[in-house]
């Protein structure tokens, strides 16, 4: 079977985000002010899997090996 | 006595480097494309400068993956020594060389500017050359310089002696206002476990020749030949 799964990739709670930090300046200087902001980074993989269980798994591999870092990241995954 | 340099695409301190082990310090230095993997035996092997993958994902992220990462592993294992500079040091800590990451700085710009840093120990074959509390001058050239690691790692790099550099003001006091990326108490170099692998930001072969401005990250790369000639592979 093919699935496609979408990842979330996001600072884990409590780390810096310097870029949403920017960010969230910027629209306070277009008269848009926030009460917070975060970035995340997605990614939609499509992958051959027997089961939607070995997909999320097979997703699961590629934020452990690559996508993400244990020291600063969680993810999300998502089957579709 | 013979050292490598490994060139990733998008490596770009690589001759740099090679200048300085081989030209200035007359070590025979091989610069080695990734692809071709480590192919002989090297005393020493530096992870270069620059922009390795265009900095795709995370810094370092993707060269760290690539095949003759295994030979570097392999290397260090048996007691070889790395090097990492800036790009290198990210290849090294997203490798797991050394605990931690550099991710993005602080304040999210590309930084380029002389540092002063304080030696933290000579006990390394990186900094046998200098003294501990010895303060240096080297530049840094990076926009993830910022050094993040869980509150357990920096007390355990602390209490081994295992963080080589800090960032520092010119009388050696590690400040906030001295600390150019917000790297967590100011680390700038980190030791590995077995003391073989010296990753760090600052840019030791920008500062190895005087019309450079500064002498002192000579010594780094002189550290190392002095090892390796105590430990007899001449």
């Amino acid at each position: 079977m093919q699935y496609t799964v979408n990842i979330t990739i996001a600072l884990k709670e409590g780390m810096l985000d310097p870029e949403a930090r920017a960010i969230s300046n910027a629209l306070e200087h277009l008269g848009i002010p926030t009460l917070s902001l975060s970035t995340a980074r997605r990614f939609r993989i499509g992958l051959e899997a027997p089961t939607p269980e070995a997909a999320e798994e097979r997703a699961r591999e590629c934020c452990e090996r690559l996508l993400a870092n244990p020291v600063i990241h969680r993810y999300e995954i998502e089957v579709a | 006595m013979r050292f490598a340099v490994i060139r990733f695409g998008g490596s770009n301190c690589d001759l740099d480097t090679v200048h300085v082990l081989g030209d200035v310090l007359g070590v025979p230095t091989d610069l080695v494309w990734y692809r071709d993997g480590l192919r002989r035996g090297y005393d020493a092997v530096v992870l270069p400068g620059g922009f390795s993958y265009g900095d795709y994902l995370r810094a370092g992220a993707i060269a760290a993956r690539t095949p003759i990462m295994a030979d570097v592993i392999r290397h260090v294992r048996a007691g070889g020594l790395v090097l990492g500079i800036c790009n290198g040091a990210q290849i090294g800590a997203e490798s797991g060389l050394v605990p931690g990451v550099f991710t993005q700085n602080e304040v999210p710009r590309f930084i380029c500017r002389p540092t002063h840093l304080r030696v933290e120990t000579a006990e390394s074959p990186f900094t046998l050359l200098f003294k501990r509390g010895e303060v240096i001058r080297l530049p840094v050239a990076h926009g993830e310089g910022r050094y993040v690691a869980p509150p357990e790692v920096v007390a355990r790099l602390n209490r081994e002696r295992r963080v080589a550099f800090r960032y520092c003001d010119a009388d050696g006091q590690v400040t906030a206002d001295a600390n150019p990326n917000g790297s967590v108490e100011g680390i700038a170099g980190v030791l590995s476990e077995n003391r073989n692998v010296l990753v760090m930001m600052p840019h030791p072969e920008r500062a190895s020749e005087l019309v450079l401005g500064s002498e002192d990250g000579r010594r780094i790369f002189e550290s190392m030949i002095a090892h390796c000639c105590r430990s007899g592979k001449v």
